[in-house]
């Protein structure tokens, strides 16, 4: 039997994945939870007896129990949690309203309207943040006002500049097109027939939305409100904006100031913290509406729908919902290049406006010499840095996920299959900046013969291949069984070698279903900031992490103008993703 | 004598706790055209795969013209690259990225042959099988027939020792799959290849094999020639398998002897007359399947005087006229009976009509084991 096994290439495969996977998803994890029951040197500020690299429950003692627990652990924990549910109850919502509209009625242009509502998510999560502070930014805590005091003279009370509120309301309009997504998949899928037959035996339209449609669709609401809880639960970049202002954190950001605090021990803790939460929540997912979706009879194919007359409301409804598409991607992308042209933050005026921040020269005169972004050479080379990370993570992770599909769809039903598409799937349970930190606790120093590979471009490039594998291993899963086991064999009793049927026949067959998962993770990764913030130096920044520094120190010009450039690449990768594969890729 | 083509000796397979293959052992000679046939899931093409080096068996022998090609003792297993057989699949396997150009040359590029040679060798595969305006369009762009045409062109140019197909008819419309039925009994007359020949259609296997194994539960039922395997099955379940409608199965116990010291079996009220000589195996009492081809049984008209032995008066249940034929489903007592007519004649339901039943005609199975019993 071990004779038989051993010469099958998608063992071998497998083999090789699974070592591969140890090191960049497994072994970071528990590093971390390592360092987090060790003495570091930076502790020495925090206690006496610090012996840095022994054995300590000190972290813990002081996370859990403590005069801290209070305002590092419960306060953001409750943010995190509060922020969430806000978030996903108001994006399911509008998305699932939209996806309604959309598939079952008789909404004027609505294929359009179909296309334009996935914009939102396209764009960085953070744009909408930065776009809400361009607006209702008050000059309270420091700095410039926003958009919104220019005009009126009155400055915005810090419950609508900060915390709570704009996080939720910037982070629903930047999370509803998923759970549009997730919901006309789950809508286009019901077979029209069975509500057909209710029709045929006399019932109501609203009748049938009630007792057919609206339980058929219930497991994927169900699990889209998870998956964007999952989702929001994570996110760094809106909470840091919009609440680390005014001491609002998350467990995200109070991550990221423990670990620049130098405390790294406490956010390695609070990621686990954080990972163990969205863990849970997504393997209820699976468990629980995993197993109910299986009454949403999906055949696959575009069924006949009659569509829902709306009547009266046809045309308001229209109008209601441009003003949210106005709302959610015209107003940010106006504001941010708006943004750009202002010589002074808070002087929105026309005659103000100018081009210094785009072409300037960087003279003496302004922004302390920085010179305009398109003449600037950081920000260029930031461009560049974005541009070869996307490129090298995309491909990598790419053909990663080919050979992951190719293991884990040759083996099925065996251990070793499940096991590879488990491991390949772990990297969704953690968070971005969880992510992040796992890989700069396993990778700041030294380990055996790898060096330490903080700093360098390679370890961001790994961090952001790890973290799409789930995407691209699924993508990989989903077009190698499409390819069908015959094929290869087929070029087996042509007499070709293992080699040669993977390079001729596998290879090309599955490069073709893979592009789309390609250009999604370039674009995922076009637009990360959370995930790599930790680990990028001044020599491997990008443009998302450079919007981050430069929105930090007020430059919110510099960093509107990146966000704009920011969004044109990604946008030009959706658009080729469309061309290319004529769906959406997302 | 000469070395056979395909022998396989006590295969065995066995995936996890289920056994597909069990125990098999046969062999085919030069020219042979051998069915495999038998219901879904008998083994049959896990057999097929076992030969062409697709699937590794758990014990057994499998040679190829001679060539030991897997001993699970010896630890030897060629792969399928080495074995020189040919395969059409099911799904005809047709790669969607390649013209059929491509999908007939690519075994002949694997071979290192110089690209004239390909050429012209996949040229006369095209023209064989009538696909000369093809070469550049890609699968998709094909019928189903001509798809699989490619897969048999594709097989042919590499000039393989072993023909192997897996219900290559099995996708395609009923039509077409009696032109390419005739196509391929055509092709191996021509080439005279040794063909193994999986499907679950026993039409196909009786009209194009010259060797037929029923296969069941991993086992072979029978072993043998089609007119054999259809006259004088080995088992019940092979009376069964073969032959449509099917056969008439009527559960009885043996009798008192009939005229001529030949057994009787009794049925509820009635009992029929057989040509099977009484005594030995044939105990009074002896619960036995008596089984009748629908064709073998024929309507009379008047009770006939002279021979009143195996003639039963039925009740029309079902016509179902088919053109030429029609197939009379008739109640006999509690037992159903089919026969199939050529006569031109209108029946009614609930009509009565008698039936008789030639004592020749009759198979007896033993119903302990199922196995014919001898005459």
């Amino acid at each position: 039997m071990f004779r038989a096994t051993i010469r099958k290439p998608h063992v071998i495969i497998s083999y090789i994945l699974l070592f591969i996977l140890l090191f960049i998803v497994v072994i970071p994890f528990f590093r971390m939870v390592w360092d987090s029951f060790i003495w570091h040197f930076t502790d020495i500020r925090l206690a006496r007896g610090v012996n840095p690299g022994a054995f300590t429950v000190f972290h813990w003692k002081r996370i859990f129990h403590s005069k801290l627990t209070r305002n590092v652990l419960i306060e953001p924990l409750f943010h995190s949690i509060s922020t969430a549910l806000g978030i996903s109850i108001l994006a399911m919502t509008i998305g699932g309203m939209l996806a309604w509209l959309v598939t079952r009625t008789d909404l004027p242009f609505r294929k359009t309207i179909g296309t334009l509502a996935i914009l939102p998510y396209v764009i960085p999560s953070y744009i909408h943040a930065l776009a809400w502070l361009t607006l209702f930014k008050n000059d309270r805590i420091g700095g410039a006002a926003g958009l919104f005091q220019f005009l009126t003279g009155v400055s915005p009370p810090n419950w609508i500049s900060y915390g709570f509120l704009p996080i939720v309301f910037s982070m629903s309009l930047h999370y509803f097109p998923y759970t549009y997504l997730l919901l006309s998949a789950a809508l286009t899928s019901i077979d029209s027939r069975l509500e057909e037959s209710g029709e045929i035996l006399g019932a109501r339209r609203s009748y049938i939305l009630r007792r057919i449609t609206f339980p058929l669709v219930i497991p994927a609401l169900l699990s889209s409100f998870i998956l964007t809880f999952s989702r929001a639960l994570g996110i760094f970049g809106a909470p840091y904006f919009l609440g680390s202002p005014v001491r609002y954190f998350t467990l995200s950001t109070q991550i990221y100031s423990n670990i620049t605090n130098r405390v790294p021990a406490a956010g390695y803790i609070l990621a686990l913290v954080l990972i163990a939460i969205s863990s849970t929540i997504i393997y209820f997912n699976q468990k629980i509406i995993g197993t109910r979706k299986s009454f949403v009879t999906i055949a696959g194919k575009g069924f006949r729908t009659q569509l829902t007359p709306l009547g009266k409301v046809r045309y308001p409804a229209l109008v209601l919902i441009i003003l949210l598409l106005i709302i959610a991607v015209l107003t940010p992308i106006i504001l941010l290049v708006w943004q750009t042209l202002t010589l002074y933050p808070d002087d929105y005026s026309l005659k103000h406006l100018t081009l210094l921040y785009w072409i300037g020269r960087g003279g003496t005169e302004f922004a302390e010499g920085e010179a305009g972004i398109l003449r600037n050479g950081a920000i260029l080379k930031a461009t560049w840095n974005s541009i070869k990370l996307a490129l090298t993570a995309s491909i990598l992770s790419g053909f990663f996920g080919i050979f992951i599909g190719y293991a884990v769809v040759k083996g099925r039903g065996t251990k070793l299959s499940k096991l590879v598409e488990q491991t390949s799937f772990l990297p969704y349970l953690v968070p971005g900046i969880a992510f992040g930190a796992l890989y700069l606790s396993l990778f700041t120093n030294r380990i055996g013969p790898i060096p330490a590979l903080y700093g360098t471009f390679f370890l961001v490039a790994l961090v952001c291949i790890a973290k799409n594998l789930p995407f691209t291993g699924r993508a990989g899963i989903t077009s190698m069984l499409q390819i069908g086991s015959e094929l290869e064999e087929a070029s087996e009793i042509a007499g070709a070698r293992w080699g040669r049927g993977f390079l001729k026949i596998i290879l090309p067959l599955s490069i073709n279903g893979a592009i789309s998962g390609f250009i999604l993770v370039f674009i995922t990764v076009m637009r990360e900031l959370s995930l790599i913030l930790l680990l990028v130096t001044p020599e491997t920044r990008t443009l998302t992490t450079m919007t981050f520094r430069y929105q930090e120190q007020g430059y919110t010009q510099f960093s509107s103008a990146i966000s704009v450039m920011i969004i044109v690449i990604v946008v030009i990768g959706e658009l080729a993703t469309r061309r290319l594969t004529r769906k959406s890729a997302i | 004598m000469a070395d056979k083509v395909v022998e396989v000796r006590n295969l065995t397979k066995r995936f996890g706790d289920v056994i597909a293959v069990n125990d098999i052992s046969f062999s085919i000679d030069e020219k042979d055209f051998l069915i495999l046939l038998g219901p879904s899931g008998c083994g049959k093409t896990t057999i097929l795969r076992m030969i062409a080096g697709l699937e590794e068996p758990t014990s057994g022998e499998i040679y190829l013209r001679g060539k030991l090609v897997y001993s699970s003792e010896k630890s030897i297993f060629v792969p399928a690259r080495e074995r020189g057989v040919g395969l059409v699949f099911q799904s005809y396997a047709l790669w969607p990225h390649m013209t059929v150009f491509e999908n007939i040359a690519f075994g002949l590029r694997v071979k290192h042959l110089d690209n004239t040679t390909i050429k012209q060798k996949v040229r006369e595969g095209l023209a064989y099988m009538q696909l000369e305006e093809m070469e550049n369009r890609y699968p998709q762009e094909m019928s189903g027939g001509q798809q699989q045409r490619v897969a048999l062109a594709r097989m042919l140019v590499s000039e393989p020792e072993v023909f192997l197909m897996d219900e290559p008819l099995s996708n395609l419309d009923a039509k077409l799959r009696l032109e390419m039925r005739a196509e391929i009994k055509n092709i191996h007359f021509q080439t005279g290849a040794t063909t193994v020949y999986v499907t679950h259609d026993q039409v196909e296997a009786l009209t194009m094999a010259n060797k037929i194994a029923v296969m069941n539960h991993g086992r072979i039922e029978q072993f043998d020639h089609p007119k054999a395997v259809y006259k004088h099955p080995a088992t019940l379940f092979v009376a069964d398998f073969i032959g449509s409608p099917t056969i008439n199965k009527i559960k009885g116990k043996i009798d008192a002897e009939g005229s001529g010291g030949k057994v009787k079996v009794s049925f509820g009220n009635f009992s029929i007359l057989t040509d099977y000589a009484a005594g030995g195996v044939f105990g009074r009492d002896k619960e036995v399947v008596a089984a009748v081809r629908p064709e073998n049984i024929s309507v009379v008209g008047e009770r006939g005087k002279g021979s009143p032995e195996n003639v039963f008066s039925c009740e029309v249940n079902t016509v179902l006229p088919a053109g030429p034929e029609t197939i009379l489903k008739l109640k006999l007592g509690e037992i159903g009976l089919n026969l199939l007519i050529t006569q031109e004649a209108e029946y009614r339901k609930g009509e009565r009509v008698n039936v008789y039943i030639p004592p020749e005609a009759v198979l007896l199975f033993d119903s302990e084991t199922g196995k014919l019993m001898e005459k």
